[in-house]
């Protein structure tokens, strides 16, 4: 019994870590630009193809070192060309385009790469399991929650001490006085945007590894990130952070004892939040309102 | 009665004591000016007594009832109504429909999915009333988002007498505008005041309008109330001079 | 009358002519009867999200959910309680219409983006069940086994299962009468406040409106017209289809609202006919037809936001 717990549990926590990364991505972007990402789940699969289309000219590390920096860029890209010339309109709108923009990626990688999924080859030594009680935690898994959580405190790092951070989080609190305050919003933007989508790459770099590679991976990660937003509350990262690992554990854990509702389990929180506290866990009450 | 009493409310937002200890009683028909220098805590205070948040202390009354813990709607409901320092309004509606609206809700018939004939002669009417008394019947099928600034005001002032209000709160209804609006509105607050009988409780920083027209001027200053009376005992008071007029008055 | 009541009554009329005579035009144009019948469906569909996003402002993106459910609602009455259409569209409205009342209530909370994401995220909890519970719904595969039912009057029977055409004009029908009932809620004074919502929330708040109780009551009533349009849906093919709940389904009724013109009480449905003619066409041609769709959505939302009837500024109900 011990064994299933665990089993489910860590399953659920490397879920979560998941579920963390690319919540967090989301969660930047959704709180400076009021935009809602729905195209995060398609830059998932791009940094995983980029990794794939890497991999066999500069190996596993080579590809995960740059295909996040890369998907960024294409990111940066899009921000660009396609999302700033709505940031004045309703909401409405930028919601339509990455919608859209999610179609076009999923079918484009389809397009490009073949609706197969592809193996990405991880390195021998992770793919070991620790021992053959605990097969389950195989390198891989131990190396990709490391990752996260290098990730996660990277992030965090740079949020509170350097002055891109400073200059995010003010941006999330109040807009209209940062750029009184005679900084470059567009640029702040834009740089908020590629650092969520560097988040999504690596994401989908790991995923590549975990899950094996195919155009519709990304969206099955896209709605447990959106609850992760509202469990942890709207505006708040460490609330983001906390939410994907909440409903990766309750996901992991009802699948011991009740494995069909183990993805109904997220929506069933999600309910309860917002009936009794719908500004979520850390959510400030106003934002977003 | 007094239509309004305020009783030692106060409104912190964390540490910042937005509004200190402010006590104010309006009677029927009277015309209450709040001034103060910026800062002071006016539109706090206005906000207070509307209900866009509760006080984090003390009571208020309307009507010599408890509104303390009310939503704005409520308040509404139960004849307050408020124009904005920047105006709120229906930008791309006619006057006509601004207005409409308005005496519908106050008229009960909100949720309504139908209105007879007679209903609607009844809105139509009282819609009709209001405008001529802003002075804006000529233009009740102009798009309100395309009127000059001060018919725009006229029109927000309308929209809040077609609810037929125990209470009028103005915020600051000269601001933004040059000497012949600020005429027009002026003479249209007086009119109110003296030909109507509203009772009128008004933020202004424009010392001709206040003290032509108020019978009481309220002077808060960093959330305190500094001093209250008539215009002439106001003008008078020394401590207010220091804090906020200067030598002006 | 005057001379903009006389022109409205004529389009009115143009546009009622249109429909009547559709089975009648669209064959020489290459068209048939059943794609008129679903482009009306939908068209109402796209009509049901518009009467909140469009006339209410607010920014509902599950929709689609409701939809599904009234699909659902009706194919399970049909296949399960008993062999009668009327009954069956009335099970799959109420079905729609009662799942969005209750969710109405946790939903209107909050506004803007969030209020999207929630709409979105309880959307994909009835797709989500909709695929699990497949002993009831038949899960991936949709909902079969059952079939719109010819209706007998007494005197006559109208026999809606085979003939094509009178499935059209029964399907005309009941579109007619829900758009009558939604044009006449948006002339009423509960539709002026909801209008008034949308220009001006705080002004609309400080009027005495209850403005979360009248989002909830727009939000319900839209959720009562979805589900009928769904339930019309599921008579269409005969079958209900898991993926109609999805958020996707959402996004392309919102593209039509869009696509049409949000502002203008026809357009949602001259933006069905075009999105449900380009995606047939284009699924036809290619095999990535899905990426076209996308770009649609892109290029409309960068080049076109205000729709084919947005270029008037001002069209009342």
């Amino acid at each position: 019994m011990t064994q299933l717990l665990l089993f489910n549990v860590t399953n659920g926590l490397i879920i979560g870590a998941f579920y963390v990364l690319m919540a967090l991505g989301l969660s930047l972007i959704l709180n400076l630009s009021n935009v809602i990402n729905f195209a995060h789940g398609g830059f998932l699969v791009i940094g995983g193809y980029i990794a794939y289309a890497i991999t066999p000219y500069l190996g596993f590390w080579g590809a995960l070192l740059l295909a996040p920096p890369l998907t960024a860029v294409i990111g940066l890209v899009v921000e660009r060309a396609l999302i700033r010339p709505l940031y004045g309109r309703d909401p409405l709108y930028s919601l339509l385009l990455t919608f859209g923009l999610a179609f076009m990626i999923e079918d484009g990688t389809r397009f490009i790469w073949g609706p197969q999924g592809k193996p990405v080859t991880i390195p021998a030594f992770l793919a070991q399991p620790l021992s053959n009680d605990l097969f389950f935690i195989t390198g891989y898994r131990l190396f990709m929650v490391a990752v996260v959580m290098v990730a996660v405190t990277l992030l965090f790092l740079l949020l509170r001490y350097t002055r891109l951070g400073i200059r995010i989080r003010a941006g999330t609190l109040d807009l209209e006085t940062v750029a009184a305050l005679g900084i470059n919003v567009q640029m702040l933007r834009s740089l908020n945007f590629a650092v969520g989508i560097f988040l999504a790459g690596l994401s989908g770099v790991l995923a590549a590894g975990q899950l094996g590679l195919e155009p519709t991976m990304g969206t099955g990660l896209l709605m447990p990130s959106f609850i992760a937003i509202i469990v942890g509350g709207i505006g708040s990262l460490p609330g983001t952070l906390v939410g994907g690992l909440l409903i990766g554990v309750a996901s992991g854990l009802t699948a011991v004892f009740l494995p069909a509702a183990s993805e109904a389990v997220i929506y069933v929180m999600m309910a309860v939040v917002l009936l009794l506290r719908p500004r979520g866990l850390f959510g400030e009450e106003g934002m977003m309102s | 009665m007094n239509v309004l009493e305020i009783n030692d409310v106060t409104k912190r937002f964390g540490n910042l004591v937005a509004v200190r200890d402010v006590s104010l009683n309006v009677a029927k028909g009277e015309m209450c000016a709040i001034i103060g220098p910026n800062g002071a805590g006016k539109t706090t205070f206005f906000n207070l007594i509307s209900g866009f948040f509760p006080p984090t202390s003390g009571a208020i009354n309307f009507d010599g009832r408890d509104i303390t813990r009310l939503a704005t709607h409520q308040r509404v409901a139960r004849g307050m109504a408020r124009t904005f320092q920047i105006t709120e309004i229906f930008p791309e509606l006619t006057v006509f429909e601004n207005v409409r609206i308005a005496a519908e809700v106050a008229g009960g018939y909100r949720l309504r999915p139908w209105i007879n004939r007679s209903e609607k002669g009844e809105i139509h009417r009282r819609v009709e009333e209001t405008l001529k008394l802003v002075a804006l019947e000529a233009k009740t099928d102009r798009l309100v988002g395309e009127l000059a600034h001060g018919d725009q005001r006229a029109a927000e002032i309308a929209m809040a007498l077609a609810l037929k209000p125990h209470l009028l709160l103005l915020d600051e209804p000269t601001a933004g505008m040059g000497d012949q609006e600020t005429f027009q509105i002026t003479q249209l607050i007086r009119r109110l005041h003296r030909d109507n009988d509203y009772t009128i409780v008004l933020i202004e920083h424009d010392m001709r309008v206040v003290f032509n027209l108020a019978d009481r001027i309220c002077v808060l200053d960093q959330g305190r109330m500094l001093a209250q009376g008539t215009p002439q005992e106001i003008a008078a008071n020394e401590t207010v001079q220091a804090a906020y007029l200067g030598n002006a008055a | 009358m005057s001379a903009e009541q006389i022109r409205k009554l004529i389009v009115l009329a143009a546009i009622w002519i249109i429909l009547i005579l559709a089975p009648y035009w669209m064959v020489p144009l290459g068209g048939y009867t059943a794609l008129a019948t679903r482009v009306l469906v939908l068209g109402l569909a796209a009509m049901s999200v518009n009467f909140l996003l469009g006339f209410t402002g607010v920014l509902s993106f599950g929709h689609a959910a409701y939809f599904g459910l009234g699909a659902y609602g009706t194919g399970l009455t049909l296949k399960f309680l008993a062999p009668s259409t009327p009954l069956a569209l009335v099970a799959g409205m109420l079905l729609g219409g009662v799942c969005g009342a209750i969710l109405g209530t946790l939903i209107v909370r909050r506004r803007g983006v969030y209020f999207a994401m929630v709409t979105i995220a309880f959307g994909q909890v009835f797709y989500y069940i909709a695929f699990q519970w497949s002993s009831l719904t038949g899960g991936d595969d949709g909902l079969r086994g059952f079939s719109r039912q010819p209706i007998d009057f007494g005197l006559f029977k109208l026999d809606i299962l085979s003939d094509a055409n009178t499935f059209y004009f029964f399907v005309l029908f009941c579109f007619a009468l829900a758009v009558g009932a939604m044009g006449f809620i948006l002339r009423s004074p509960f539709g002026r406040t909801m209008i008034a919502i949308r220009e001006n929330e705080r002004r609309s708040r400080f009027l005495g409106i209850p403005v979360e109780r009248h989002i909830w009551i727009a939000f319900t009533l839209s959720c009562f017209f979805m589900g009928f349009a769904g339930a019309l849906y599921a008579l269409v093919n005969n079958f209900a289809d898991p993926r109609g709940l999805h958020y996707s389904q959402s996004g392309d009724f919102v593209m039509m609202a869009v696509m049409g013109g949000m502002r203008s009480f026809w357009g949602p449905l001259l933006g069905a006919a075009v999105f449900v003619i380009l995606q047939d066409y284009l699924s036809s041609i290619t095999v990535n037809w899905m990426s076209f769709v996308g770009l649609l959505f892109v290029l409309v939302v960068l080049f076109f936001p205000r729709g084919l009837l947005g270029v008037f500024r001002r069209s009342k109900a």
